[in-house]
Formats: structure tokens, sequence, C-alpha cells
């Protein structure tokens, strides 16, 4: 988990919700792949076809508010977003996120002192390095970082299902 | 010390004392999967490698958002929640009786005390009764079919005092716009939401499922009433001491206190694009609507009909105006055509749907384009959600869309 990586940094504002993430229109696609071109639409149409893997996302307060629809934080891990560092988080779009083993950071200073197209290094649990600045970021709750550790909810339940 | 509501429910549920932050597993009393997430719930419970549903009479599947199916796809969904009920047991299922969050406690499943997930946010409408209930996505869905428990960390407890008399024109909805407003958008984040006071006590359990549905809005993991005498009448059950014993104790430990005047409140707007971004109604009248929705789990029920029945009868909506109605069920819906409520409502010129989520989520049956401006009932007014991101949407109550929809221009009832 503490590896660090380069990440490119697209900037989103406060309260975004998971209707911008992914709008209720495509929720019923099959596969997440097909719903990747549609991730950010309402609010920035292009956005989806820029994201490069290992890319990050920075933004505001309240990340991931609104509907419980896990297609949201499907759909950004499946764009290959390495980090999400929000001021703070919606509960379900939390969960979500580490159920599906997409790493949330919550950081109060990095959303005002960066800008889009910035590069940073992040080392989960430690720090983000941007723009010749270290900000020291915290390690999740026990629990979460069993689910992490485990590479998701899928794989800790196929666990103790015996089956991996 | 004393303890808060949600601890109460949450340590009956483990067997000991719970304080605001301690890790705790749970026993799932209800599991709600509606329509749009069956197939990812399904598809992660078979990854998962379990072979039965811990108690297949705990699982509800309700289909709602895909009603009628609008997609070509969408029947897809039925068909797989279909064949999952019938492989493992699972008798509740709703294929068109009604929105999820409506049916859950009008079936009779949800009774106070008790604890629910759901694979929609609004789940938290349950607490209306007493109960805690929270969204959750689908993948931790599959987990708790398959092991009967979820993992959740006590919340702290924001208490709403509100006593007095609501004026006239202000209902349950303007109340709780007023109290998100205050709260912002993530101001109860993680936090349980309690209501209480005369104000509360005096109103019905309809109202109360407007704010409990809505406490998601500023965040908050469930929007708790204590459960009374009118809720054990809702749910066809006995008011005894353990249910006496479910509120909050008076020396309990709260994050915050927010009291208010009932008298004070006056009707309100969500304005675009926020629930938070409140404004008296009075302050953008005369803005042209295009269309007035009436329903949705936050709005649908049988007293929100009568009050705009009440505000129309005899009248007619402004012609270029659609007026959409949708019952929050179907049970609803035959109370509303059994007392006249949907003849007047048609009379005026309503557009009178099947009961379901679609317009709400932009799904179905009334979708708006660019330049549009919506008046609606329902929880959510972010962009792009009820077609495209340049709709306004103005969320408010049943009073304030009918009197709207009459003169076409936000009005004030």
């Amino acid at each position: 988990m503490s590896e660090s990586f380069t990440a490119k940094i697209w900037v989103l504002g406060d309260d975004i919700d998971t209707d911008i993430i992914l709008p209720t229109e495509y929720l019923a696609y099959k596969e997440i792949n097909d719903m990747k071109p549609y991730a950010f639409s309402p609010l920035r149409p292009d956005l989806a076809s820029k994201i490069q893997p290992g890319d990050m996302i920075v933004a505001g307060r309240n990340f991931g508010c609104g509907s419980s629809r896990e297609q949201a934080p499907e759909v950004v891990k499946a764009l290959g977003v390495s980090c999400v560092v929000a001021k703070s988080y919606a509960r379900i779009f939390f969960r979500n996120a580490i159920n599906n083993g997409l790493l949330l950071i919550e950081n109060q200073e990095l959303y005002d002192q960066v800008k889009e197209g910035d590069i940073a290094k992040v080392t989960p649990g430690k720090s983000i390095e941007v723009n010749g600045k270290t900000y020291e970021i915290a390690s999740l709750p026990d629990n979460l970082m069993e689910i992490l550790n485990a590479g998701g909810l899928v794989k800790a339940m196929r666990k103790r299902n015996g089956l991996d | 010390m004393g303890q808060t509501l949600v601890e109460k429910i949450i340590g009956n549920n483990v067997n000991k004392t719970v304080k605001p932050g301690d890790i705790v597993t749970v026993d799932v009393d209800w599991c709600m999967v509606d329509d749009i997430m069956v197939p990812f719930a399904v598809s992660k419970f078979e990854e998962m490698g379990f072979d039965k549903v811990f108690d297949p009479d705990k699982l509800v599947l309700i289909y709602d958002h895909f009603l009628p199916a609008t997609q070509v796809d969408d029947s897809r969904h039925f068909r797989v929640g279909d064949e999952f009920a019938k492989k493992y047991g699972v008798k509740n299922v709703h294929r068109t009786e009604g929105i999820c969050h409506q049916l859950m406690t009008e079936a009779g499943y949800v009774k106070p005390g008790q604890i629910a997930f759901g694979t929609d946010s609004h789940t938290v409408t349950y607490g209306c009764v007493g109960a805690f209930a929270t969204g959750i996505g689908y993948t931790e869905m599959a987990g708790i079919l398959g092991t009967g428990q979820l993992w959740l960390k006590v919340p702290e407890t924001i208490k709403v005092v509100i006593n007095g008399k609501l004026p006239g024109n202000v209902s349950s909805k303007d109340v709780i716009l007023r109290i998100i407003g205050d709260l912002t958008s993530s101001g109860a984040t993680y936090a349980s939401l309690e209501f209480s006071g005369d104000t509360i006590d005096d109103m019905s359990i309809a109202s109360r499922m407007t704010m409990s549905n809505m406490a998601v809005e500023a965040g908050a993991k469930c929007g708790l009433f204590a459960p009374d005498e009118k809720t054990c009448q809702y749910c066809n059950i006995e008011y005894t001491d353990d249910i006496k014993n479910l509120r909050s104790d008076e020396d309990a430990e709260f994050a915050r206190v927010m009291t208010y005047r009932a008298e004070n409140f006056v009707p309100v707007l969500a304005c675009p694009s926020l629930v938070d971004n409140i404004h008296p109604v009075s302050e953008m009248a005369g803005k042209k609507v295009d269309q007035v929705f009436l329903g949705s789990c936050t709005n649908g029920r049988l007293e929100d009909l009568q009050t705009a029945a009440k505000i129309l009868k005899g009248k007619h909506v402004k012609e270029y105006l659609k007026f959409i109605v949708t019952p929050a069920s179907r049970k609803i819906y035959r109370q509303a055509l059994a007392d006249g409520t949907l003849e007047i409502l048609s009379d005026a010129g309503a557009i009178i749907t099947t009961p379901g989520c679609g317009l709400c989520c932009g799904r179905a049956g009334g979708i708006l384009s660019d330049g549009e401006v919506v008046v609606a009932t329902n929880n959510r007014n972010f962009l792009g959600r009820m077609g495209t991101s340049k709709v306004e949407i103005y969320l408010a109550s049943p009073a304030t869309a009918a009197a709207t929809a009459l003169t076409g221009f936000i009005t004030e009832a």
C-alpha cells in the first residue's frame, strides 16, 4: 500500500455528486467499461476522454454526495484514476470506493494549493508532494485497511468462503 | 450518561452499550434491493461464492426505477431479479406496487428499532418509524445477503427540536429544506439526524417520511423520529414499553442541538443546483415554469395529493405547463382514486402516471431539455438530474407545486 506514485491532477469543485460522476441514464449499462465515456458528463462532457490511467482527482468538500450508486466509484476506478484527494467525502461513496479498492485521501489543504495539470507524488498513508510542498496524509482505520489489503470486499468474501 | 436513539437501536442489536465512533458488526433485519441495482448485487453475490441467502424472508426486491421500462435493456433487470428470487426462495418481490421507500414501511416490513439497509440512498426514509436505515452499495449488499451482517460506525447525533404550530402554507417539506439549508449539504455527514418537539409530535407519519427521506441531503447516515402511538398504529403493532424506551434520554450527549419555532418557517425552494441552496418562495415568485412534478418517495403520499387537489379543485393548470403527478404506491393511487383526489387533479389537467421513480431521477416520463424550468416535489436538484444539465430544478412542497402549476409562474400557496 505504501508504494509511491506520481500522478497528473484534475481539479473538480465542492459537492461533486454521484449524478455528476455518472448520470442515472447510464447506470443500467451491462459493463462498467461501457459507462466510462459518460463519467462527469453533466459538468465536463470531455473530461472522461482526457483522463489517462494513473491520473488523480483533487476536489473540495463532500465529494460523492447523493445517490448510493456504486457505479460511481467503479467508473472512476475503471478510468484508471489512481486516487481522489478531497476535503471530505459523502459516507456511502466513501464505503463504496474502499470496497472497490479505489484509494480516497482526505486532505484540507491540497485543493486550495494546486491547479489542473500539476504533477504530484503520492505516498499512500504518508504524504503528497506537489509544487515543492509536502502534505501529510493519514492512514485509514484498521477495518478498512483490511478490506483494501484484501483487494476489495468481493475478494475478502471469496477468501471467507474458502475460494481464494 | 444517557443514550441517544441511534445508540439504543444499535446497542440493542449488538447486545452491548455503544458510543459514537465505535465500530460494530450488526445483524441486519431488512435488506432492500431496487431494480437498478439487482443485476449488480446478484453478480457480486455470485462472485463472492455464496450459495444461499442468509434469510430469504429478510430480503425485499422492489422494481420501481424502470417502470414501465423505457430503455431496451431495462427489462433485463426484472428478469435477473425474478430468476434470483426463484433460485434462492425470495418471496418478497414487488413488481409494480410502488416506490421502494414507500413500500418498506407501508407493506409492513420495517418496524421501530430495527436495522435496515437498501441499495438506494433514500433508504434513510424508514427512520420515520424509528428504524436505523441507510443506503449502501451493491457490493456491501451482496455481502449482507451472504452473511446477514454489516459493519458500521456508531454515529453522533444532531438533534433538531421544533416547537409550535406551522403556518398553514408550510409543510414538512419546507421544514426539512430549511434545516438542510442551515446544515449545508455536508453538515450532517456521518451523523444521525434526530427530529423532535411538539411540532414533530403533531405531524402525520407521511409528513415525517418527507423529512427522514431528505436527511441524506445533509449527508446524514439516518434521519430518526422516536416512535409514538401514531407510529405503532401505522406499523400495526402494540405501543409497548420497549418501544416507548426508543427515544433519546434527557441526559444523552448530542454533537449539536438545533432549535426552531414552527411559526418562523415559510414556504421555501431549493434552487439550482444544490439541495442546500434555499430561498423563500416569495423571493423567486414570478419565474416562468415549464413543468411541475408532484410525486416521488419524498412527496407522493395521499396527503400530498390532497393538498394539491385542494388548491386545484375546479381550476385548470396553465395551458403551456405540464403537470405530472406520480403517487408513491398503488395503495396511495387507489386511495386517491376512491376519495376523488385523482379526479380533481385530472380535471385540472394533470398527467397522472403509474407509481414509480422514473421522473425524479430523470429516467422516464417527463425528461426536460436545455433552458426549461421545473418545480418538483422530489429530493434532488442536481445538475442533469431531470434531463439535460441546462434544466433548472426547483425543489418545493406539494402546495407550492400546485400553486405554481395553476399560474405557470413560481407562486407561494
